[in-house]
């Protein structure tokens, strides 16, 4: 009861007219910031950190703006995803496998408009769910320990075999190069450089927003500039300005699962957002795709990794929160949001300074339901993007491209980079190699490996660590019984096709 | 003397502001670069000396902050050694972390090739349990790392070689540990991520900067052994220094900046003296506690003879661990 009169206090604070103009003017910067590729969450907070100080706002002001940028920009990769099938941020890249298709199907607002809605969705259930467990859940959390996180990690690289799915052997190949990748830099268990060439522009590792925008908007500007050469390309028939609702509420229950994957996976703090999208995304397809419509524009492979994201985030203030552990990059910009107000999360700060907790949760809260009102009726804008002819926009594109990468390290070797991977990106596309895996290997394989040498480290070498908890043997009863499932959905779909083609 | 200090440092300003002025870009006071990414400790010093500058006077203008992170600092200090040597309006902010990645040899540029202007403050290395622990003194540890080093599994949040790791492995040795390479260690991302392993019951003990930990201790559910701090922390005054249980190790994170090693002595010692006029204000110490930060002076050559010092001692403990050979 008390944690309900606590986050109404925290909404009554947000519903000020100054608050109002912030956190509606903080949605829309944090929505172009965000659709810009390159620039995400990190730029947009701390561009935005300084100014906070600068027009002196009190901590609960600060906290409205930030947040409302934060989510803004979470929205904003979504954009860039559907209609260009370029991510803006990272967890964003499982949106482009079915909200590209769909916008190629001349369903841009439609994808839009649910990528909007299931984010609003998941956003709300973590709110429920942050209020109602909070910190019951970040006790249980700490239980979790190196060995059960690898076989987290195991498990959701079982499930990214089933992404791409037309060939399991170019997913794989694919998802290797992103673990091969991530072993690029100074290794953290150790403090050994490892395949840096003593460059030591390497030394942090490949920076995956580099990687991410090369791969993706290099390698499309590359394809695009084939085409152009090559055939006049023809306009996408858009079937519609604007959304349908039958088309959102049909992807319920989607959102539903999404949110519920993502909170959970955003509650572990060795997790985060990115997985909890993959996971939201694989399991929904494992659920759903009795036709095959996966990766080809089923709205529900846009509804369930997107509430699962935004769930994995709210989810993941849990730990960040409670124990001051950021469980991913998106939570850690928060932390130090947190601490720039002179905040430190702890395990008092639920007792000490609650208003300020549930201020956060109201005005997160609230970023959402101003980012649905503020966006939806922006939908047919955003579609008209895809009138843009390309000659026109690829090079917006591609300077984008570069203004953000530079940006984030003020180095031009990252540029030199982020051209080889769209190098890369374009000739591993001739041959269909599909490039999610290798950015998921890339984002998790850091984690996985460190998860592991950690339980090594713990257990002095002896492998047996790895199955001696409940939790990672339950983990791994599950990958098995994934993998088992999805051996089975696959002969079942050979079988269809053979059948078909008699 | 102070008056002709004063001349040179306004002449030479003066001559910047000409150079800048004639390639039309804006006239720029001071430049601060954080080497890392928004939100850390070398960007909070960055962004708050430049903050305290403005507010005091010390510079005309705005203090621009640049992030540029990569190689744990290593790709600023590469371009301020090319590019930047004799930049008399730029500063950099380091820490013990930039000095042990220098003992290791991972900067591109000896310690040499700067000059170190200043440290305003620093957080202390603590030694904690879990409150349930059988261990209850450092004394009760040590006897452990020295006879069964084995049966603990130390944490924290460096990689082995790191600052969270040395610290504890100077404790053993003071203790009398001669082979460091015994003692379990495992990394993690951060200091609160080991402590709540630590809570969870995954590891033993954790070695690393109260600041990040510090809700913990009021909390009570770790227990810390010792502070690795000359005096008792300020904040914490019950908690015990190593020194006065007989081992005599300090473990401070420092908070500190250089600058380029080509710039003269009397621009040198202008930094320093508008450094300790910022140290000694009201704004810092308020903005240093609020970090977590213990606020400590040591300046010019004092300061540059006990970053050497600390290099020396990384070093030569980075051998003997075989981080580096």
């Amino acid at each position: 009861m008390e944690t309900l009169s606590l986050l109404a206090g925290g909404f009554a604070v947000a519903f000020t007219p100054l608050n109002l103009t912030l956190l509606f003017a903080g949605c829309f910067f944090g929505t172009l910031i965000g659709a810009l590729p390159g620039l995400g969450p990190v730029n947009g907070i701390a561009v935005l950190i300084p100014l906070t100080f600068a027009f002196g706002f009190d901590p609960a002001s600060s906290l409205i703006l930030l947040s409302a940028v934060y989510f803004g920009t979470m929205f904003g990769g979504r954009i860039s995803s559907i209609l260009l099938n370029i991510p803006g941020d990272e967890p964003a890249i499982m949106t482009t496998l079915d909200g590209y298709p769909m916008a190629r199907a001349g369903r841009a607002a439609d994808a839009l408009a649910i990528s909007g809605v299931a984010s609003f969705v998941g956003a709300t259930i973590a709110v429920i769910g942050l209020s109602l467990f909070a910190p019951l859940l970040a006790r249980a959390a700490i239980h979790f320990g190196p060995a059960d996180y690898f076989a987290l990690y195991i498990l959701a690289f079982a499930t990214i075999g089933g992404i791409s799915g037309i060939d399991p052997r170019k997913t794989l190949i694919s998802a290797l190069l992103g673990l091969m990748i991530a072993t690029i830099g100074i290794d953290p268990i150790s403090g050994i450089p490892r395949f840096t060439g003593n460059n030591y522009h390497v030394y942090d590792g490949i920076e995956p927003i580099v990687a991410l925008v090369g791969l993706f908007a290099i390698s499309e500007i590359l394809f695009l500039l084939e085409k152009t050469v090559k055939e006049r390309t023809k306009a996408i028939h858009v079937e519609s300005w604007l959304p349908s609702w039958k088309a959102i509420w049909m992807t319920r229950w989607a959102m539903l699962r999404g949110s519920f994957v993502g909170f959970v996976a955003g509650v572990l703090p060795g997790a985060g957002a990115s997985l909890g999208s993959v996971m939201s995304y694989t399991a929904e397809k494992q659920k759903s795709n009795r036709d095959g419509t996966f990766g080809k524009g089923d709205p529900r492979g846009v509804a369930a990794p997107e509430a699962g994201n935004n769930s994995a985030s709210g989810g993941a203030l849990i730990p960040m929160l409670s124990l001051g552990v950021p469980g991913s990059g998106t939570t850690a910009v928060m932390l130090a949001m947190l601490i720039s107000l002179n905040v430190q999360p702890g395990p008092l700060l639920f007792e000490r300074q609650p208003e300020l907790v549930w201020g956060l949760v109201a005005s997160l809260y609230m970023a959402n339901v101003a980012l649905l009102i503020l966006n939806l009726p922006m939908i047919g804008i955003f579609t008209r993007l895809m009138a843009v002819p390309t000659w026109a926009l690829m090079p917006i594109v591609a300077a984008v491209s570069f203004v953000g990468v530079f940006s984030i390290s003020n180095s031009t070797f990252d540029l030199e980079l982020m051209v080889a991977f769209g190098v890369a990106g374009y000739i591993l596309r001739k041959m269909d190699i599909n490039l999610v895996p290798l950015v998921l290997g890339l984002l998790l394989g850091g984690d996985m490996e460190r998860n592991l040498r950690r339980a090594m480290s713990i257990s002095d070498g002896d492998w047996s660590i790895l199955i001696a908890s409940p939790i990672s043997i339950t983990l791994y009863i599950l990958t098995a019984g994934f993998l088992a499932l999805s051996i089975y959905l696959m002969r079942r779909e050979n079988i269809r096709e053979k059948a078909l083609s008699e | 003397m102070r008056l002709t200090t004063l001349l040179t440092s306004k002449l030479s300003l003066v001559a910047a502001s000409f150079m800048a002025v004639s390639v039309a870009a804006p006239v720029q006071a001071a430049e601060c670069i954080a080497p890392s990414n928004p939100g850390g400790g070398w960007d909070f010093t960055c962004r708050t000396i430049g903050r305290i500058m403005q507010e005091l006077d010390l510079v005309d203008g705005n203090v621009q902050i640049t992030n540029m992170p990569g190689g744990v600092g290593a790709v600023t200090y590469a371009m301020v050694a090319n590019e930047r040597p004799d930049d008399a309006e730029l500063f950099v902010a380091t820490s013990t972390v930039g000095i042990t990645q220098i003992a290791q040899g991972r900067y591109p540029a000896p310690l040499d090739a700067m000059r170190y202007i200043a440290m305003l403050g620093a957080d202390v290395g603590v030694i904690a349990v879990d409150n349930d622990s059988p261990i209850q003194t450092l004394a009760d540890l040590n006897e452990i790392l020295v006879s069964d080093p084995a049966s603990v599994t130390t944490a924290g949040s460096s990689s082995a070689g790191g600052w969270d790791h040395l610290r504890l492995l100077m404790v053993a040795r003071e203790a009398g540990q001669e082979s460091l390479g015994d003692i379990r260690w495992v990394q993690f991302d951060g200091g609160t991520d080991a402590v709540t392993q630590m809570m969870g019951g995954q590891i033993d003990v954790v070695s690393t900067d109260i600041g990040e930990i510090a809700g913990f201790i009021e909390s009570g559910d770790i227990r810390v052994l010792a502070a690795l701090s000359d005096e008792p922390i300020p904040a914490f005054p019950d908690i015990p220094t190593a020194k006065s249980q007989g081992i005599d190790v300090t473990g401070y994170n420092w908070r500190g900046v250089y600058t380029g090693g080509k710039i003269t002595d009397a621009e040198y010692d202008k930094w320093v003296s508008d450094l300790e006029t910022l140290y000694n204000s009201e704004n810092w110490q308020t903005a240093a506690v609020e970090f977590g930060l213990v606020p400590i002076w040591r300046g010019g050559a004092d300061f540059e003879a006990y970053v050497r010092e600390q290099r020396d001692v990384m070093e030569q403990i980075s051998r003997d661990i075989g981080v580096i050979n």
